[in-house]
């Protein structure tokens, strides 16, 4: 049994922690509830030597309606990565902010909040707009975002552009060996 | 008042551009007057002209997308654009030539807008690669433009994904053929037809908070 594993009974004696997947001996991943989230990173950055942030992102299930946001943190002594999951509702999005744990947090919730819709409530500039200017339409990652159709409406395609299916194109080109690697 | 004074008075505020992205307060650091379109020489001063300008092609370095970075082995020793007058200038007012290098997002098509409209004329656009063409690779992204010649006249594309710099003098040099036959009127095109460039242009800028016309 190695160190994650034993810090990890430690924390679900604390929190609910809903799954654990060890990766490698560098990487593993919590699955925690959203309202425990927060509690859980301080906990870890505090208490666990997790002190720093490498990156906070989401992902779009629109399958099961959930956003799920990593937060990847790492640990210099261990050298150890530690990913926090946590699944929440894609409508009206919203997750307590980590801004006072890490200031550049507040960089990654307002990319989010424009890239997503997810709202962090109290985190500084949340609502200014990061990359996009002037963006009105619904938030481009959004996977129900159709962007080709948007892009169509949007930006005057210009006719003629073909599209071919690459296996069958291959193999009208003689390549027949490449499009049995597609 | 003459009727031929009202008439004048009528254009006059029809030239009147609304400068509408501006604060009240900024309003009066810009000129509302509209560009007008430059007539030619007469005869072979225009063609003397013309050629002179052919031969001094000054480029604004804003490179604008991936494909700039075709220029810098253009401007050294293998490639040696100076050896066809061609060279970087730092900012809009000394150059001549805009090369669009590549996918221009909406965020970087405001300030092409901006640039294009502050470098003196004559001047002249190279869009370098299939972006600038219909989209490229980024056909149906939601944040990089289809058309650039739908927001600012182009003379001269260069296809490729991305062009070699042989490809790009090979522009150079069609531009510059343009240009001493008098044909590359980019400028005055954009200046006759500009309601419909700005409309386009402000289609997609949606946070337009610059003049009209960026004098």
């Amino acid at each position: 049994m190695n160190i994650i594993e034993d810090k990890f009974s430690v924390w679900q004696k604390r929190f609910s922690l809903s799954g654990f997947e060890n990766k490698s001996s560098e990487l593993a991943f919590v699955q925690v509830p959203a309202d425990q989230t927060v509690a859980f990173i301080t906990t870890v950055r505090d208490l666990d030597g997790y002190k720093h942030l490498v990156f906070f992102t989401a992902v779009d299930l629109l399958e099961d309606g959930v956003f799920r946001l990593t937060y990847m943190l790492h640990n210099y002594t261990t050298k150890h990565d530690l990913g926090i999951q946590t699944d929440i509702s894609r409508d009206s999005a919203s997750m307590e902010s980590i801004h006072h744990l890490w200031p550049h947090g507040a960089t990654y919730q307002r990319e989010l909040k424009e890239m997503f819709g997810i709202d962090f409530p109290g985190s500084p500039g949340v609502n200014e707009s990061f990359v996009l200017e002037g963006w009105f339409a619904m938030p481009p990652m959004r996977r129900d975002f159709d962007t080709k159709e948007y892009s169509e409406a949007t930006f005057f395609p210009r006719p003629g552009r073909k599209t071919f299916d690459t296996q069958e194109y291959m193999k009208e080109q003689l390549y027949p060996s490449e499009a049995e690697t597609w | 008042m003459s009727d031929s004074n009202k008439q004048i008075d009528e254009i006059a505020s029809q030239m009147k551009m609304a400068n509408d992205g501006l604060s009240e307060q900024d309003k009066a650091y810009f000129c509302d007057t509209r560009p007008h379109a430059v007539e030619p020489y007469k005869g072979i001063l225009e063609k003397f002209a013309n050629w002179a300008r052919s031969q001094s092609l000054w480029i604004l370095g804003f490179g604008t997308g991936c494909g700039a970075i075709e220029l810098r082995p253009l401007m050294t020793s293998r490639y040696d654009m100076y050896r066809y007058g061609i060279q970087p200038r730092p900012t809009p007012r000394q150059a001549c030539v805009f090369v669009i290098g590549g996918y221009a997002s909406v965020k970087t098509a405001k300030r092409i807008v901006r640039s294009y409209e502050q470098m003196q004329g004559p001047k002249f656009v190279l869009g370098l690669g299939s972006c600038t063409v219909n989209g490229g690779m980024y056909w149906d992204s939601y944040n990089t433009i289809n058309r650039l010649d739908h927001y600012i006249p182009v003379d001269v594309y260069i296809t490729g994904c991305m062009p070699r710099p042989e490809a790009l003098l090979a522009g150079f040099n069609t531009l510059k053929g343009m240009i001493r036959e008098g044909k590359a009127e980019g400028m005055n095109k954009y200046i006759e037809n500009f309601d419909w460039y700005k409309a386009n242009q402000k289609k997609i800028i949606k946070d337009w908070n610059m003049p009209d016309y960026n004098w």
